[in-house]
């Protein structure tokens, strides 16, 4: 069902009035002129903006007074600066760990995946933390793992164990708050993983039972396979928000302690933007870094869905 | 149906299914079913160190209208409104026109920009936080509204293009060659023939754009400053500042400032939900 290519494209009868120029290039010109007002939002804002940051990151440059070239400096500077590695490190560990949001959203659409009365009610709650702006579900979860009154170290409490302050010790930081991030995205994942169990052939499926395949065995072999699409976009929205890990960073511990929870987008806007020094250079920089990190996973979705356009 | 529908089970694994479920709802909402409980508790219980124990009164009355009565939080959700819906419209209208663009004609260039915006809607918001930033002040729109709204349109079209032109792909398109036939004008075959078949894809976007823009916290903190035009995630940092050590008072705020979103949800949930799972079915 592709759409016709302007030359062949079946044109009314070519009386007089009909072959005016506007008559004989309008299926050239109306996709540009319907494309004009949102191409020029996104480039003015979105595409431009990327290239400029490119430039900005080679200027040291306060945001207000006059930028002085000091090309390759600021990323000479951040070759030395410990906490640009700390936060690669952990923009690593939440790449990693954020990736738990799949199998742990498949595992609760298999859970929810039955047809009992008010299921559908326990659907729409189970997917309900995703709903709830990153703030909220970062104020949530200090006050889960608050030392003093938390949740989390009153159940401790009944195994003997605790209490830890998750929030204020380095070891715990980047975790508690990769955790707090999970919520949200594992109920993503569910929601993705249950549109596309609806959607599984029950033809396999009985074709699998008749074969004896059962439990694991039917999972890996038959239902994964038809889950390839929901994965790819969970997979995608999954890197993407890690990557953009920020608000539960900045609400819930501002960087801290010591500066043990920064990721590269959080160290970023710290330096551009806080108190200690307006440093859009080297702020620029860094997101010049984090840019190019997501360029590889950028490419790779691009790439997939180029096969998938072919393919059609 | 994977797994085996319980119903084919023995009856003690149904009882067990059914009894098993509301506990792990439970233990998935616990964090939050704390905060709503912390809402409703009276400034004593915090005092007394009464956090998990029965509350002494319930005040949830009297937290919730010192919300609403006693802080800057009503402006805040308004000023939430007042980017939210905008932005909607914006980013909606923007995306219909080049959904339409994209989906229905065939130019060399078209998957390259398809695939532009579909790059630009993932790149990290700190490439374009500088220049962004610069923007908005040069236009003289820094700590406005407008300066909010105009960014959030720019971006969310690269989501929304992807969206829409995925949509008008899947659309019968022997109905805009038959409207050509006719010798019907593509403006009008534009607005008569394939808008009022998407929608189904304008309510999904418009909840999904909804729930994106009213929860976004780092454009908030980097493009507007006060009381005046901070949205209600940015404006809840300055509230806990506030009310600092008054958990009753704090829960409660972020309640109000997360139900928006979620009530939207609840009622649009079909559409909401067919909107996030675009492309997770083939």
């Amino acid at each position: 069902m592709a759409p016709l290519p302007p030359s062949t494209a079946p044109r009314p009868a070519p009386g007089p009035a009909r072959r005016s120029w506007w008559g004989r290039n309008q299926i050239a010109i109306t996709p540009w002129l319907f494309l004009a007002p949102g191409i020029l939002f996104f480039a003015v804002y979105v595409l431009i903006p990327v290239f400029q940051s490119f430039n900005v990151s080679l200027y040291d440059w306060d945001g207000l007074g006059a930028a002085e070239y000091v090309g390759l400096r600021n990323y000479e500077e951040m070759y030395y600066d410990d906490a640009f590695y700390t936060s690669l490190r952990n923009n690593l560990i939440w790449l990693v760990l954020y990736l738990l949001a799949i199998p742990m959203g498949l595992a609760i659409a298999l859970f929810l995946n039955q047809t009992v009365t008010g299921i559908r009610i326990y659907k729409s709650l189970f997917f309900f933390p995703f709903v709830i702006s990153q703030v909220v579900v970062g104020l949530v979860f200090s006050w889960f793992y608050d030392p003093s009154f938390g949740l989390l170290n009153v159940m401790l409490g009944w195994f003997g164990a605790g209490p830890i302050n998750v929030l204020g010790d380095e070891r715990w930081v980047t975790y508690g708050i990769i955790a707090a991030g999970l919520w949200p995205q594992t109920a993503y994942c569910m929601i993705l993983y249950l549109t596309g169990l609806n959607a599984v052939d029950p033809e396999q499926i009985e074709a699998g039972r008749l074969d004896n395949a059962k439990g694991f065995r039917m999972l890996w072999h038959i239902i994964l396979p038809q889950l390839r699409p929901a994965t790819f976009i969970a997979f995608v929205v999954t890197i993407i928000g890690a990557l953009r890990s920020f608000d539960l960073i900045s609400i819930m511990t501002a960087g801290g302690p010591f500066g043990e929870s920064r990721v590269l987008s959080f160290y970023m806007f710290e330096v551009a933007l806080s108190e200690y020094g307006f440093r859009m250079g080297y702020g620029a920089a860094i997101a010049v870094v984090l840019f190019l990190i997501m360029l590889c996973f950028i490419t790779y979705f691009l790439w997939s869905m180029y096969r998938e356009e072919r393919g059609r | 149906m994977f797994p085996t529908p319980i119903e084919k089970q023995p009856r003690g694994a149904q009882i067990a299914y059914q009894s098993l479920i509301p506990v792990a709802l439970i233990l998935w909402l616990l964090p939050l079913i704390a905060v709503a409980i912390f809402s409703i508790r009276p400034d004593a219980d915090f005092a007394n160190a009464n956090y998990w124990g029965w509350p002494s009164s319930f005040e949830g009355v009297a937290n919730y209208s010192k919300v609403f009565f006693e802080s800057d939080m009503p402006r805040y959700l308004l000023n939430s409104v007042f980017i939210t819906v905008p932005t909607v419209i914006g980013a909606v209208a923007l995306s219909c026109m080049t959904g339409f663009a994209l989906g229905v004609y065939k130019f060399r260039a078209n998957l390259w920009i398809f695939f532009l915006f579909v790059a630009g809607n993932f790149v990290p918001f700190q490439i374009l936080m500088v220049p962004v930033r610069d923007l908005t002040l040069d236009l003289g729109l820094y700590n406005t509204k407008t300066g909010l709204v105009l960014f959030h349109v720019a971006f969310q079209t690269g989501f929304c293009t992807l969206f829409m032109r995925n949509f008008i792909r899947a659309l019968p398109f022997e109905l805009i060659e038959a409207a050509r036939v006719e010798g019907v004008a593509e403006w009008r075959i534009f607005w008569f023939v394939v808008l009022p078949l998407m929608k189904p894809a304008i309510a999904a976007l418009a909840v999904l754009i909804f729930t994106f823009i009213w929860n976004d916290y780092f454009w908030a903190v980097v493009l507007t400053q006060g009381a005046e035009s901070q949205p209600v995630t940015a404006g809840i940092t300055s509230f806990n500042a506030q009310y600092r050590a008054a958990y009753h008072l704090m829960s409660a705020g972020s309640i109000v400032a997360a139900l928006p979103p979620v009530a939207m949800f609840f009622l649009m949930q079909r559409h909401f939900i067919a909107g996030l799972t675009l492309g997770a079915v083939k």
